[in-house]
């Protein structure tokens, strides 16, 4: 196997198109080296984007948030302009692993593993993140819902990779909520997930919101249906009952070990409720 | 496949190594440079037994090539006793028996400290949090707990 560290993005598209064999980008490691310890992964190359140095910062970008794809979970949560902006994003993204895990684990590589439960690709779902990719062709932006097509697979095509993922700006009086189930307090893997973000008029009515669930389904889902039932309402106990149902409904799971589809389609509902009630109290409106 | 060198620095003295890209860091560690103090529970990133900095980031060395640590600063836990001196971290494990088969220990002590140069003041609860990717099977974690807050109140006192 070669280690490959290219040191600019032009470098690491050129480096990808002209590998022969299986070449895997390397970003926290902790999905990819995982892989290739279980003998799940046995890459010829592995091209490291950790020395490219626009992949590794966090800036603001057309009012929102520009975070590059090296950059790691610990470092997006000690980010405070980026956590007043995003709350649910980065809460997402810090409920992935332990301390150990968060000092090298990236919002991109949970994106790119295509994980249907993993954490933070909801958050960034209803935030309406946008990944752009480098590649051979040049650059393109598509929205974070279109990158992963089932599981283990995404839309990248070959010699493309995910140099950063954008959070658009926060309108006044918004809020986001990640919320997941899991049987432990830490260190398991979604049983659901469900993210909810929404904006407020003065007078606390819903303007737009945007809800998806994970573990659900092959991959994370946006569901329309479920954000059409808090706009136009103030977010209230009737809002929230159609909420849950227009969730339970929309959800899809399979039975595992983990838990089984009527317990997951009712908590895809709870958990809808609970995120929206603290993205509603974080866009400042009445509890 | 040629070896890669790689110039790092671990626990403040510069290091050269020859290591495969397949390599993690634990192996360099424990194979290449006799550094066996870091331990191998999983090789998953579940255990925290291998627990290193990397610029002061707390990190599993066992998801961490080898190669990637050209550049940067690794701590271990043959870095943290100063000489015959032990930490108060470890001094506070003796004391509260915070150990027992001593597989954990090392990695638990990193990742203590690590919480320690974060935040000198934890509460139970974010010590528990901290802690949580650190597997303990013989202790049940409380004389874990009570060996870090009251090293943490020692090292408090006398700064
Ligand atoms: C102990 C442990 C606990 C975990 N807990 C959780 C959890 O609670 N929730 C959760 O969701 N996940 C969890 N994970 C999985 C993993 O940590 C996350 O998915 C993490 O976000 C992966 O990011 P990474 O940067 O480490 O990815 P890597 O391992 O570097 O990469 C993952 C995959 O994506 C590809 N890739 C990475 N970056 C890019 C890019 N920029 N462009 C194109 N392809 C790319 C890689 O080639 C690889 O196939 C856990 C893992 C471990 C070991
Ligand atoms: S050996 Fe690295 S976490 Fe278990
Ligand atoms: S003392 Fe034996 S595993 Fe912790």
């Amino acid at each position: 196997m070669q280690y490959l560290s290219p040191t600019t993005v032009d470098d690491a598209v050129r480096l990808l198109s002209s590998q022969t064999g299986d070449c895997k980008v390397l970003a926290g490691g902790t999905d990819l080296l995982v892989r290739m310890r279980s003998g799940f992964a046995e890459p010829d190359s592995i091209l490291d984007i950790k020395r490219i140095d626009e992949l590794r910062r966090i800036a603001h970008d057309d009012g929102g948030w520009r975070v590059g794809a090296a950059v790691s979970g610990a470092e997006m949560g000690e980010h405070a302009d980026l956590v007043a902006d995003w709350p649910g994003v980065v809460e997402a993204v810090n409920l992935i692993g332990s301390t150990q895990i968060q000092g090298r684990a990236t919002m991109a590589g949970n994106l790119c593993n295509a994980s249907p439960a993993a954490d933070s690709v909801p958050a960034m779902i209803a935030a309406g993140a946008v990944a752009r990719i480098a590649g051979p062709d040049g650059i393109r932006d598509i929205a974070v819902t279109d990158v992963p097509t089932g599981p283990g697979k995404t839309c990248l095509k070959p010699g493309e990779f995910i140099t950063s993922i954008w959070l658009p700006s926060r309108p006044d009086r918004s809020g986001d909520a990640y919320l997941r189930f899991i049987p432990r307090t830490e260190m398991d893997i979604a049983v659901v997930g469900c993210a909810v973000a929404l904006t407020l008029d003065a007078g606390g009515t819903c303007t737009a919101a945007r809800v998806s669930l994970g573990a659900v389904a092959p991959t994370a889902i946006l569901v329309d249906a479920a954000a059409d039932t808090l706009i136009g309402t103030t977010v209230d106990d009737t809002a929230l009952d159609a909420l849950a149902r227009a969730c339970s409904d929309a959800a899809k799971p399979i039975a595992d070990k983990r838990g089984t589809v009527e317990f997951r389609v009712h908590v895809a509902g709870v958990l809808a409720k609970r995120a929206a009630i603290i993205a509603k109290t974080r866009a400042g409106g009445a509890p | 496949m040629s070896k890669i060198h790689v110039t790092t620095t671990i626990n403040g003295d510069p290091v050269e190594y020859l290591c495969d890209a397949e390599d993690t860091l634990l192996d360099v560690l424990r194979d290449h440079l006799g550094l066996t103090g870091s331990k191998e529970g999983c090789g998953t990133g579940d255990c925290g037994a291998c627990s290193v900095t990397v610029d002061g980031r707390l990190v599993c060395a066992c998801l961490m090539l080898g190669a990637e640590a050209a550049g940067h600063e690794i701590g271990t836990i043959e870095g943290m006793a100063k000489g015959d001196q032990l930490h108060p971290l470890q001094q506070k494990f003796i004391e509260h028996a915070a150990l027992q088969c001593g597989i954990c220990t090392p990695g638990i002590l990193v990742a203590a400290k690590s919480l320690l140069d974060h935040n000198p003041d934890p509460s139970e609860e974010e010590t528990r949090y901290w802690l949580a990717g650190n597997l303990c099977r013989c202790t049940g974690y409380d004389k874990i707990i009570r060996a870090v807050l009251d090293a943490a109140k020692d090292m408090r006192e006398a700064s």
